[in-house]
């Protein structure tokens, strides 16, 4: 590594953060959305076109 | 006719949400995986590669300022594409497909800048220009962001699609603008070297590590957007069924 090596971990370093703040975010965005989905499917809820479907994931 | 309409019908009817939370909940996990190995392989590359000639060793950072910057026009041209789908078929995983790439598009937009900056400084010796490639590149950021405000503005899917489709269409003119600026106008950033006529101008020993991360980036994407995409669509089951429950529970109550 050469004397530029600071602009180089500097720019791999902000990549793998800004990377895994959007993973995270993506995961946390399916948790929240599957618990909803499965509080009101415990509730009863049921989508009107879900009679016709074979039961949407 | 008759059976190009049942083709069309045939074609409609595998790419309803129900049919593309199936494939995605089983395509998903082989997709993850090819991911992690390909980065991994691409990463390993990258810290193998010789240094350039001239860059020294900052060429490493062209190992992902590079993808970043591809994958930053590929977003907005699928985004661009799922537009049409909503206006001209009125598909309802086209609005899906735009909100969800919408945030990691300008996620890889913010990286190719950045990255972009960070190389700038050492080679250039300054960390920005206004000239017109990095301009034109800035103008698509600001562009996923209005995207990113207006899809969020309005809470009605159905209202938020066609203004959304309608804005991306209009900042598509964008994209040749970035392509071909490096060739238009004078400008400090290196006209094309990967994909030009004659080849390729990049040694092999740096090319490959560069377009295995690029394939490896570009997995990526197409893993954070599909889920992203099976995140939007359960949002808007959540939102649908919670209708139901607030009208079956004030039907209760009026009787």
């Amino acid at each position: 590594m050469s004397n530029h090596a600071g602009f180089i971990l500097a720019a791999y370093g902000v990549s793998f953060i800004a990377l895994a703040i959007l993973i995270g975010w993506i995961f946390v965005d399916q948790r929240t959305q599957r618990q909803a989905l499965q509080e009101l499917e415990l509730r009863g809820v049921r989508r009107r076109s879900e009679a016709k479907t074979d039961g949407a994931s | 006719m008759s059976e190009t309409v049942s083709k069309t019908a045939r074609w409609i009817d595998w790419a309803n949400p129900t049919r593309f939370m199936t494939f995605a909940a089983a395509f998903l996990p082989w997709l993850g995986g090819l991911t992690t190995l390909v980065l991994a392989v691409g990463f390993w590359m990258s810290m193998q590669a010789p240094d350039d000639y001239q860059q020294g060793a900052t060429v490493k950072i062209m190992f992902i300022h590079v993808p970043f910057a591809w994958l930053s026009m590929m977003c907005y041209t699928i985004m661009t594409l799922a537009a049409l789908g909503t206006l001209v078929w009125r598909h309802p995983l086209a609005d899906v497909s735009a909100k969800a790439a919408a945030p990691i598009g300008a996620v890889f937009t913010a990286l190719a800048l950045v990255t972009g900056s960070l190389w700038g400084k050492p080679m250039w010796g300054t960390w920005w220009v206004w000239d017109a490639r990095l301009t034109s590149v800035f103008v698509l950021f600001l562009m996923y962001l209005g995207i990113i405000a207006l899809t969020r503005a309005i809470d009605d899917p159905a209202k938020s699609a066609k203004a959304t489709a309608i804005l991306t269409l209009v900042g598509f003119i964008n994209i040749p603008i970035i392509k071909f600026s490096v060739d238009w106008w004078n400008t400090l950033h290196q006209p094309a070297s990967v994909l030009r006529m004659g080849g390729s101008t990049i040694d092999p020993s740096l090319l490959w590590p560069l377009l295995v991360m690029a394939i490896g980036f570009t997995l990526l994407f197409f893993t954070l957007h599909m889920q992203a995409m099976r995140n939007e669509i359960w949002r808007r089951r959540v939102v649908a069924m919670r209708r139901v429950a607030a009208r079956s529970a004030e039907r209760r109550t009026v009787q």
